[in-house]
C-alpha cells in the first residue's frame, strides 16, 4: 500500500460515497453547535418536516452573545438574548444535549469541545464556525462550515465536499524560551501569508510540535483558517491520548483500548506525499506582534511598522498604507513602542488553562500599567475558570489588577457587550485584527497570552523574554 | 434556492484584497435568527458614517459617499468586482446571504476564502475565479465607463464583455447543475439513504466508540 498522509487516512475513512467528478460524501462523526450560526438550519429542517439524523453526534453552547460579568441578571440585549433562547428552545426540541449558560461547562465551543472528550482523534469534527480547525489539534478532520451545511449534516449526517490539497508545515527544533504556540501560528502566517493555505488542509509537524503541549496544538489549529486552510491538524501520539483519557465523551473500557490501538495509526507514513511543504526553525521564531488590519501584518517584537514604500506591489502598498492609517500607526515605529490602551486574554486561541498559567506567570507581584483602560481575562470555559481559581490564578490577576470575567467569546468579537471604542488599541491574544473585529474604529494587535499580560503591565509592547 | 439566470450586470468594482467576513456583514447583525434582510446592513461599516445596530432605521443613517456602493452611478449593480482573497474570516453564512439580499448575483475576484465561496453557491449566489491580471483589465474598464456591464452566462461558462469579447470561466460541475436547477443540496443528499446507512454499519464496526 503507498504512503498516506494523515489527511488521506482522515478523509478515506470518511468518505461514504464518491463520484468521478471528485465530489464525496463525507461522513460526520461529530457536529458541534452554537447560537450564531444555527437558527436558520434549525429552522430549515422544521420548514422541510426533516428530522436531525443523528442527535447524539450534536453537542450545543452558546458562546458568542453570553455576557462575562452578572451572569445572574441574563442577557440585557434582548436580540442576544433571543438568539440564545432560540439555541436552548431547538436543543430541547431535537433532544440535544447542550451546557447552557449556568452550567459549569459552558464555554467557548471550541474549548468546550476538546475538554469534554466530545473531539476524539480519527473523528470528522464540523461547527458552524471558522475555527473549528482548532479540534484538528486531535488528529480529527475538523473545519468550519456555512450555515447551510450545518443543516445539512443535521439533516444526513454528511457533507459535500471535495478534497483539499495537502500541505506540511513543518517546524523543527526547540521553541526559546517566552515563544509559545501563538508565536509559531503568526509565524508560519506572516510566512505563508492569509491567502496561502487557501484550497490546504495543512499538517503541523516537527520535533516543535511534538514538544507542544495539546493546549498549543489547538492554538496553533485554531489559527490554520487565518492562513487561508479550512482544516489544520497534528498527529495523535501520547500527548494526544494522555490529554483525551478520562474525559466525560472519551471511551471508556474495552472501547478505551481499542480506541488507542486505532488512534496510534493517525499520522502521515513515511514517504507520504504532500502537495507543498514549508519549512521554520524554532529557534528562529521570537514573540511575534501585529501591527495591521490581516493576521499577515504580523513582525516580531523587536521589529518595526513596515513602511508601504517597501511593500512588494501596488496592491499591498494599499492595503499597508490603508491599514497604517486605520491603525492609527506611522511607518518605522518600533513595535515596542506602541502603547495600548486595553488587554484581551481569551478567545478560542488562548484561554485555556495554560494560556491563563502563562499569563499568569507575567502578571505575578506587578501592576498594570496606569495608561491601561481595562485589562480583562476571559477564561475559556467554566471548568477552565474553575481549575485557574483553584490555582490561586484569579488571585494573582486580580492583584495586579485585570478583570476575571464569566467564559465566552466576549471582546474577541465583541458581540456581546465586550468591545473596544473607536480608536482604542488593544493587545489581544485572539485571532483576527480585521477592521471593526473588537468594535467599530477598534485598533487590535494579536500576541500570545504572555505577551499580553507583559503589554498590560509595560503599558506598551516589551519582549517577555527579557522580564522571565 | 432561485435558479441562476444569466444576467447582464452593472458592475461595481471595490478595489481591497482580504475583504472579510466582518466588513461585508458586521458581528451585530449576526444576532438575527433569520436569513433575510441583511442586505441594508452589507458592508455597514463603509457604508454609514455611523454605528449600525440592528433595528435601526437604514435610510435615516449617515451615508458615506466616497464609498464605492455609495456612489450613483453603481446603483443596481449585481456584479461585485473584488480583489484577492474574497469573503476571508469567518464562516458566517450571512455574508452571502447580505451580498444576495443587497442584489449580487455574481462576485468576481482572483481568490476567494474556501468557506466564503462554498457559501455563496448554497443561496443563489456565482463566485468567479479569474486570474488577477484579467481582473485587473476589468477593475480599469470599470472605472473608465460609466454603466459598465457584464453579461454572465453560466450555462455556458462564459463572461461577455461589452465590446463583444468573452471570457471563459470554470466552475465545479455539480455545483452549476444545482445552481441552474435551484437545488436544493439536502435532498439530493437524501437520496443516497442507503448509502449512508451503510456506511455507518462499517464505521461503527471499526469504531464502536463513537457510538457508544
Ligand atoms: S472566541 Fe472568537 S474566534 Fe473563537 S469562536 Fe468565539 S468569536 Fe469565534
Amino acid at each position: 500500500m503507498s504512503s498516506k498522509t494523515l489527511y488521506d487516512k482522515l478523509w478515506d475513512s470518511h468518505v461514504v460515497r464518491q463520484d468521478a467528478d471528485g465530489t464525496a460524501l463525507i461522513y460526520i462523526d461529530r457536529q458541534l453547535v452554537h447560537e450564531v450560526t444555527s437558527p436558520q438550519a434549525f429552522e430549515g429542517l422544521k420548514l422541510a418536516q426533516r428530522k436531525p439524523w443523528r442527535t447524539a453526534s450534536m453537542l450545543a453552547v452558546p458562546d458568542h452573545n453570553v455576557p462575562t460579568t452578572n451572569r445572574a441578571a441574563g442577557i440585557a440585549d434582548p436580540i442576544s438574548r433571543l438568539q440564545v433562547e432560540t439555541l436552548d428552545a431547538n436543543c430541547a426540541e431535537f433532544g440535544i444535549v447542550e451546557f447552557k449558560m449556568g452550567d459549569i461547562r459552558q464555554g467557548v465551543v471550541h474549548v468546550m469541545g476538546p475538554e469534554q472528550g466530545a473531539t476524539l482523534p480519527g473523528m470528522t469534527v464540523v461547527c458552524g464556525d471558522s475555527h473549528t480547525s482548532t479540534h484538528g489539534a486531535f488528529a480529527a478532520l475538523a473545519h468550519g462550515i456555512g450555515t447551510s451545511e450545518v443543516e445539512h449534516v443535521m439533516a444526513t449526517q454528511c457533507l459535500v465536499a471535495k478534497k483539499s490539497k495537502a500541505m506540511l508545515v513543518k517546524v523543527e527544533g526547540v521553541l526559546g524560551r517566552g515563544v509559545s504556540a501563538k508565536d509559531v501560528a503568526l509565524a508560519v502566517i506572516g510566512k505563508i501569508g492569509t491567502a496561502g493555505g487557501t484550497g490546504y488542509a495543512i499538517e503541523f509537524a516537527g520535533s516543535a510540535i511534538r514538544g507542544l503541549s495539546m493546549e498549543g496544538r489547538m492554538t496553533l489549529c485554531n489559527m490554520a483558517i487565518e492562513a487561508g486552510a479550512r482544516a489544520g491538524m497534528v498527529a495523535a501520539d501520547d500527548t494526544t491520548i494522555d490529554y483525551v483519557k478520562g474525559r466525560p465523551f472519551a471511551p471508556h473500557g474495552e472501547n478505551w483500548a481499542k480506541a488507542v490501538e486505532y488512534w496510534k495509526t493517525l499520522h502521515s507514513d513515511e514517504g507520504a506525499k504532500f502537495d507543498a511543504t514549508v519549512e521554520l526553525d524554532a529557534a528562529q521564531i521570537n514573540p511575534q506582534v501585529t501591527w495591521g488590519t490581516s493576521p499577515e501584518m504580523v513582525t516580531d517584537i523587536n521589529g518595526r511598522v513596515p513602511d508601504p514604500a517597501s511593500a512588494p506591489d501596488a496592491v499591498k502598498r494599499g492595503d499597508w498604507e490603508r491599514a497604517l492609517q486605520y491603525m492609527g500607526l506611522q511607518a518605522n515605529t518600533p513595535i515596542a513602542e506602541i502603547k495600548v490602551d486595553k488587554v484581551f486574554i481569551g478567545s478560542c486561541t488562548n484561554a485555556r488553562i495554560e494560556d491563563m498559567r502563562e499569563a499568569a506567570a507575567v502578571a505575578k507581584g506587578k501592576k498594570v500599567a496606569a495608561n491601561i483602560k481595562l485589562a480583562m481575562v476571559v477564561p475559556g470555559s467554566g471548568l477552565v475558570k474553575a481549575q485557574a481559581e483553584k490555582e490561586g490564578l484569579d488571585k494573582v490577576f486580580i492583584e495586579a489588577g485585570f478583570e476575571w470575567r464569566d467564559p465566552g467569546c466576549s471582546m474577541c468579537l465583541a458581540m456581546n457587550d465586550d468591545r473596544l471604542e473607536s480608536g482604542e488599541r488593544c493587545a489581544s491574544t485572539s485571532n483576527r485584527n480585521f477592521e471593526g473585529r473588537q468594535g467599530q474604529g477598534s485598533r487590535t494587535h494579536l500576541v500570545s497570552p504572555a505577551m499580553a499580560a507583559a503589554a498590560a503591565i509595560a503599558g506598551h509592547f516589551v519582549d517577555v523574554r527579557e522580564w522571565q | 434556492m432561485k435558479k441562476f439566470e444569466t444576467i447582464d450586470g452593472l458592475v461595481v468594482p471595490l478595489d481591497r484584497a482580504n475583504v472579510d467576513t466582518d466588513a461585508i456583514i458586521p458581528k451585530q447583525f449576526l444576532k438575527s435568527i433569520k436569513r433575510s434582510g441583511f442586505g441594508p446592513n452589507a458592508f455597514d461599516e463603509w457604508r454609514y458614517l455611523d454605528h449600525g445596530e440592528p433595528g435601526m432605521d437604514n435610510s435615516k443613517r449617515q451615508i458615506n459617499p466616497d464609498f464605492v456602493l455609495n456612489q450613483p452611478r453603481y446603483q443596481g449593480a449585481q456584479v461585485l468586482l473584488a480583489r484577492e482573497n474574497f469573503g476571508c474570516g469567518s464562516s458566517r453564512e450571512h455574508a452571502p446571504w447580505a451580498l444576495e439580499d443587497y442584489g449580487f448575483h455574481v462576485i468576481i475576484a482572483p481568490s476567494f476564502a474556501d468557506i466564503f465561496f462554498n457559501n455563496c453557491f448554497k443561496n443563489g449566489l456565482l463566485p468567479i475565479k479569474l486570474d488577477a491580471a484579467i481582473v485587473d483589465e476589468l477593475f480599469k474598464a470599470a472605472a473608465i465607463s460609466e454603466g459598465y456591464k457584464l453579461k454572465v452566462d453560466l450555462e455556458h461558462q462564459i463572461i461577455e464583455m461589452p465590446d463583444g469579447k468573452e471570457i471563459a470561466f470554470e466552475v465545479d460541475a455539480f455545483r452549476k447543475h444545482c445552481l441552474l436547477n435551484g437545488l436544493d443540496d439536502i435532498g439530493l443528499t437524501l437520496q443516497r439513504v442507503d448509502d449512508i446507512k451503510a456506511f455507518e454499519v462499517k464505521h461503527r464496526a471499526a469504531q464502536p466508540w463513537l457510538y457508544a
